[in-house]
């Protein structure tokens, strides 16, 4: 077999008509940026709902102090002395599958200023509060690690506040206001947003550090609670146990003896999350489907007309000495050279495709590696086989047959 | 002289429906080195599936070929093939030739198809076989941008470009004015005289006047075959046509 020579045929015979090679092509460039595209779009899609239901707080857990029962009645979780900062530092050090904790202590009372006043409630948290809560400061910053572990009186408010305590627009940061006889210096504004779907005002709310809120303003040593924030709405569960493993260890729990917590994670909004996930998915691999579906469906006719069409060439190399295995040969280097080329030039038209659309109409596009593999695989080898596939059919043809074909 | 082709008691049968149709039906003759045979008949007479057994692309049903005393009835397909690439060339009525590729391409496939041919000699013997059909001005014109005249020299020189034993031509003036046909006649017989082999499958009396031999076929029989001892000289001919208002 002279491959040298078959190459060469087989380059000359695309050199020597361009069109067809080119349209040919043309259908495989279409079947893999089709894919690539709208794989894409639809991640992109994806993960942005997913970006807004975790926006919500899906990973958020919550621990809270319970089971706790003197003389067979169930006290409120409030009442409970079960959490100690001891276990958040516990919990700080050695979860995995948490990016970010916070304690929680709260205090109601009157906030004061000046001649303003409202009733609220101060949380104590920790810096991390915001990023478990998805809460942006708009003005100022949030208090320092160094403010929390020097019980410094500094606090963060939100609008609601703002436009109660100071209703003629000056800016509150650096004003003091006044708690239960504390003044806490404020030093940060949070973004508004809104109500939430129980209809709570979400803006209502001070923020302080947590040793400032224990030490200053309830003079107590334990926590109302610990926030918590999993790695990813599906590590969810991984953190819940992993936390109740550590608390147990720390309150020296026995095997039969019941919690003395609670551990909550945001279930409803996890499973929605879950159910549009793979809702989204579904879509998704239906778009993938249909997509290299049509664009191999495609790629087998241009390919198999394009070639059925030069049945009378086979015959005539066939007369002058071709054998069988040399047209067969000639045809699967053009279809693998034009399919190679054509899925190549589809990854570049299917990724400028990607980027205008997230240019021009602003959409979130992702493209995926698994998506570019599969396209480019599917459409090359549907390609090739049906390069080869009338190929093989004409060359097993009689030459005088292949030559008399119309 | 050497026997290029016999032929013996070749019969060849076609299954077309529940009916079998017999082409051939029985035919044996020997063409010796250096012959110019003319095969004639009118459609249907058993000429072309004659052309198709000499030529290998179609096999009889029984009796046997010797190609240059090869048995060619036991080869496979791709023994075949590289037998025709070898011993044959083929000039066709339609020309057949690649389109949108140029006269020395057209020529050098047979050789494409030969690995023992390097490149360099590809394209000499290439250039040698288009001048020797006087096509020496012309290699690189495309197939497209020539005339009937010109694209059967290029088959003609594709025919020769692998010395083969013997030259097959089917019809090869069927598509060609009176003018243009007695060129390539005129060139054939300049072949015949060099000592070619040379088989013109016609269903015209007239260039039997011009081969040394004339076979007649009838209903897959020879019915005539005679030794032409008084050739025409097809320039002789050629010079005494007309001169067409075209040229």
């Amino acid at each position: 077999m002279n491959w040298t020579n078959l190459f060469k045929i087989a380059l000359k015979a695309i050199a020597n008509n361009k069109t067809r090679a080119f349209l040919t092509m043309l259908g495989i460039i279409i079947g893999v940026a089709a894919v690539i595209t709208m794989i894409a779009i639809g991640q992109g899609a994806k993960q942005s709902i997913q970006k807004e239901i975790s926006s919500m707080g899906s990973n958020i857990i919550m621990i809270h102090p319970g089971g706790d029962r003197r003389g067979g009645v169930r006290l409120s979780a409030d009442e409970m002395q079960t959490l100690k900062i001891e276990d958040y530092e516990a919990l700080r050090n050695e979860c995995i599958y948490v990016t970010a904790l916070s304690p929680n202590v709260s205090a109601a009372g009157q906030l004061i200023s000046g001649n303003n006043n409202y009733p609220a409630s101060v949380s104590g948290v920790g810096t991390e509060y915001l990023k478990i809560r998805q809460l942006e400061i708009a003005d100022g910053e949030m208090f320092t690690e160094h403010e929390v572990k020097s019980s410094a009186k500094v606090c963060v408010i939100g609008k609601t506040i703002v436009d109660n305590l100071f209703p003629d627009g000056r800016n509150p940061i650096g004003e003091t206001i006044r708690i239960n006889q504390v003044p806490l210096r404020v030093v940060g504004v949070l973004e508004a947003k809104g109500y939430n779907s129980m209809g709570m005002d979400q803006d209502e709310i001070v923020l302080a550090p947590y040793t400032t809120v224990m030490k200053r303003l309830l003079a107590v040593t334990y926590l109302q609670g610990i926030f918590a924030s999993a790695i990813s709405e599906d590590m969810t569960d991984y953190a819940t146990d992993e936390i109740e493993e550590i608390l147990r260890r720390q309150h020296r729990l026995k095997e039969d003896e019941p919690d003395d917590f609670m551990i909550r994670s945001q279930q409803e909004l996890s499973e929605m999350m879950d159910t549009t996930t793979n809702i989204l998915t579904t879509l998704l691999a239906c778009i993938a489907g249909i997509s290299l579906l049509v664009g191999g469906i495609g790629i087998m006719n241009i390919m198999y007309v394009s070639v059925t069409e030069r049945t009378r060439e086979i015959g005539l190399r066939m007369s002058v000495g071709a054998r069988g295995i040399d047209i067969l040969v000639q045809f699967l280097i053009e279809a693998i050279l034009i399919s190679i080329t054509g899925g190549i030039i589809g990854i570049i038209f299917g990724g400028t495709i990607c980027a205008c659309v997230n240019w021009l109409a602003n959409w979130p596009v992702s493209i995926q590696t698994w998506s570019v593999v599969l396209s480019f695989v599917v459409c090359t080898v549907t390609g090739v086989f049906f390069g080869w596939y009338p190929a093989k059919k004409a060359a097993a043809l009689d030459p005088i047959d292949a030559l008399r074909y119309e | 002289m050497k026997k290029v082709i016999e032929l013996q008691n070749i019969k060849r049968d076609f299954v077309v429906g529940d009916e079998t149709v017999h082409a051939l039906r029985g035919v044996s003759f020997d063409i010796s080195e250096g012959e110019f045979v003319t095969i004639m008949g009118a459609s249907g007479s058993g000429k072309s599936t004659m052309l198709n057994i000499l030529g290998c692309l179609d096999t009889p049903t029984s009796g046997e070929y010797l190609l240059d005393s090869i048995p060619v009835k036991t080869m496979s397909k791709s023994q075949r093939a590289v037998l025709r690439n070898r011993k044959i060339g083929f000039v066709f009525q339609n020309y057949n030739l690649l389109p949108k590729s140029t006269a020395i391409e057209n020529v050098e496939l047979p050789l494409m198809y030969n690995s023992g041919i390097g490149g360099t000699e590809r394209r000499s013997r290439a250039i040698e076989a288009l001048k020797a059909v006087g096509l020496g001005d012309r290699l690189n014109h495309k197939s497209n941008q020539m005339s009937g005249g010109q694209m059967q020299r290029v088959a003609i020189a594709r025919a020769l470009v692998n010395n083969p034993s013997v030259i097959l031509a089917d019809e090869a003036t069927g598509n060609l004015d009176t003018r243009t046909s007695f060129e390539i006649l005129v060139l054939l017989q300049k072949l015949h005289a060099e000592g070619r082999t040379i088989i013109f499958v016609t269903h015209n009396p007239d260039i039997a006047l011009y081969s040394s031999r004339n076979i007649r076929l009838r209903d897959g029989h020879i019915i005539e075959d005679t030794v032409n001892t008084d050739i025409q000289s097809a320039e002789k001919t050629l010079a005494s046509l007309p001169v067409s208002e075209d040229d």
